[in-house]
């Protein structure tokens, strides 16, 4: 399932700022509860991930030696060793280990581009971790936790619905 | 049979455990192992853990060690043998007659099992590695027919082990040099075919690229499945002919010859995969454990949805119905 496009337009004018903000917020609460996320990428830590969401006006970049993600706007590039592309709710999968990368690679449903031996090393990376983004993002949401970490797991489950390729 | 299931992370370890697995084999984090890719395999203390998970639900570590040891470098095999044996691993799967030998006299209790990069495929191979080494277990390479089989197993003294669904390589395992021609590197002494340091994948318009070292691989079109940017499933030019050389880019699937393989002798199945990630695992050893339990007719349904998962979204019996010289 790809973003609907009245969700997606709007992120074309909100500033960038704003976004990379909460963006930002929800990194730092992945890595608080994930602190050894980014251990098995070796010497693959010092490179530079994009992830470009097709269904979305944005590019994020994650630069674990850091760590850190900062958010442009297309066609602006970033300067990434290596990159993926495809539809945000897959992207999101990939990061859950969700869904197979190689199947979603053999669909067509990804591209890759860049440095392969890094972009391999970090999906294993996050394949090894046992990201849970509704119950991990949820946490980190105080009283609002319960009602977050629901809302996140149903919008994922309607998202990954249609998926051939995802996991329970 | 035993089903025989791949783990590259330890969450790939439990998923297979929790989904049925008999066993679950896997790799240290080094070039020891045939599967040795970036962010992959174990540490000594991840290992550890999961062998003990492994042993409360009733299953058992199969740990790889079936890279070709280098001149000079022996120690750091030895060391992986050593601290496998230490660890509790049910077998070492080993391809090189010197490292079996080492274990075979160092650990003479030790359960050993040939890795199928041993490419031990005849009475004679198989008999010389049970008779040298105590081999319990040779895993057959993927260029038998379930006929060559049945009648190997009537004359070797050891388990068989064949692999039945997953990632399918068509040369005799472990004299394959195809990577090595293009990279330099190789699953037999590096632990990596096509490593991914050589690979490069670019847009052309709407077709996909695929690139290995300075080999153009493959040209995918818009709406072809992609396969893996190996050789031997590279897309050549010869003559007036364009076309699969070696073999197509497909998965190898003989769920549906359960049956069959069982009668011929077969004691365990093993599934490929080491390199793939837990979605896969879990999927896999679920639909083929509930496979092995289902009666005949009913096990075609539950494997479709694999296709999927699979390379080039086909799969192939390979070699196992051969219908060709």
């Amino acid at each position: 399932m790809e973003v609907p496009r009245p969700l997606a337009a709007p992120l074309a004018v909100v500033p960038i700022p704003l976004v990379e903000g909460a963006v930002k917020l929800m990194f730092s609460s992945l890595l608080k509860r994930h602190p050894a996320l980014f251990e098995r990428l070796g010497e693959h830590k010092s490179k530079r991930y994009a992830f470009r969401p097709n269904d979305l006006p944005l590019v994020f970049l994650v630069e674990p030696a850091l760590p850190a993600i900062s958010v442009m706007r297309k066609p602006a590039d970033a300067a990434a060793d290596a990159a993926v592309e495809g539809p945000l709710f897959l992207l999101l999968a990939l990061l859950e280990g969700r869904c197979d990368a190689d199947a979603l690679f053999f669909s067509r449903a990804l591209t890759v581009i860049g440095d392969m031996e890094a972009m391999l090393a970090l999906r294993n990376a996050l394949d090894g971790c046992e990201i849970d983004l509704p119950r991990d993002l949820g946490g980190a949401a105080g009283p609002f936790a319960p009602l977050v970490s629901r809302t996140a797991a149903a919008i994922r489950r309607r998202a990954l619905a249609g998926e051939t390729v995802a996991w329970n | 049979m035993e089903l025989i299931c791949p783990a590259g992370t330890p969450t790939a370890f439990r998923e297979a455990v929790d989904a049925g697995a008999d066993a679950v084999y896997c790799g240290f984090r080094d070039e020891t192992n045939a599967r040795n890719f970036p962010g992959l395999n174990f540490s000594r203390e991840e290992l550890g853990d999961a062998i003990s998970y492994a042993r409360r639900k009733g299953t058992q570590t199969f740990i790889a060690l079936n890279t070709f040891m280098r001149a000079g470098h022996e120690s750091l095999w030895y060391e992986a043998a050593a601290d496998a044996v230490r660890l509790g691993a049910d077998a070492l799967i080993l391809a090189d007659f010197g490292l079996m030998a080492h274990v075979a006299e160092a650990y003479p209790e030790q359960r050993l099992h040939v890795s199928v990069q041993a490419s031990a495929s005849n009475p004679d191979a198989v008999s010389f590695l049970v008779d040298a080494f105590g081999a319990r277990r040779v895993v057959l390479p993927r260029t038998l027919t379930i006929s060559d089989i049945a009648r190997l197993a009537r004359q070797i003294r050891c388990e068989i082990e064949v692999f039945v669904f997953g990632g399918l390589c068509v040369m005799a395992e472990g004299r394959c040099s195809l990577s090595s021609y293009a990279t330099g590197k190789s699953p037999n002494m590096n632990g990596v075919c096509s490593p991914a340091s050589h690979v490069r994948y670019r847009q052309d318009g709407g077709d996909l690229v695929s690139e290995l070292g300075s080999y153009t691989i493959n040209r995918f079109p818009r709406d072809e499945a992609a396969g893996y940017p190996t050789l031997c499933k590279g897309r050549f030019d010869i003559a007036d002919a364009s076309g699969y050389a070696f073999e197509d880019p497909v998965s190898l699937d003989v769920m549906d010859q359960i049956d069959a393989l069982r009668e011929a002798g077969v004691s365990a199945l093993k599934i490929e995969g080491r390199q793939r990630g837990k979605a896969y695992v879990a999927e896999v050893v679920s639909t083929l454990r509930k496979a092995l339990d289902a009666r005949p007719e009913h096990r075609q349904a539950l494997l479709a949805r694999l296709r999927l998962l699979s390379e080039g979204q086909r799969t192939t019996s390979g070699a196992y119905e051969k219908r060709w010289r």
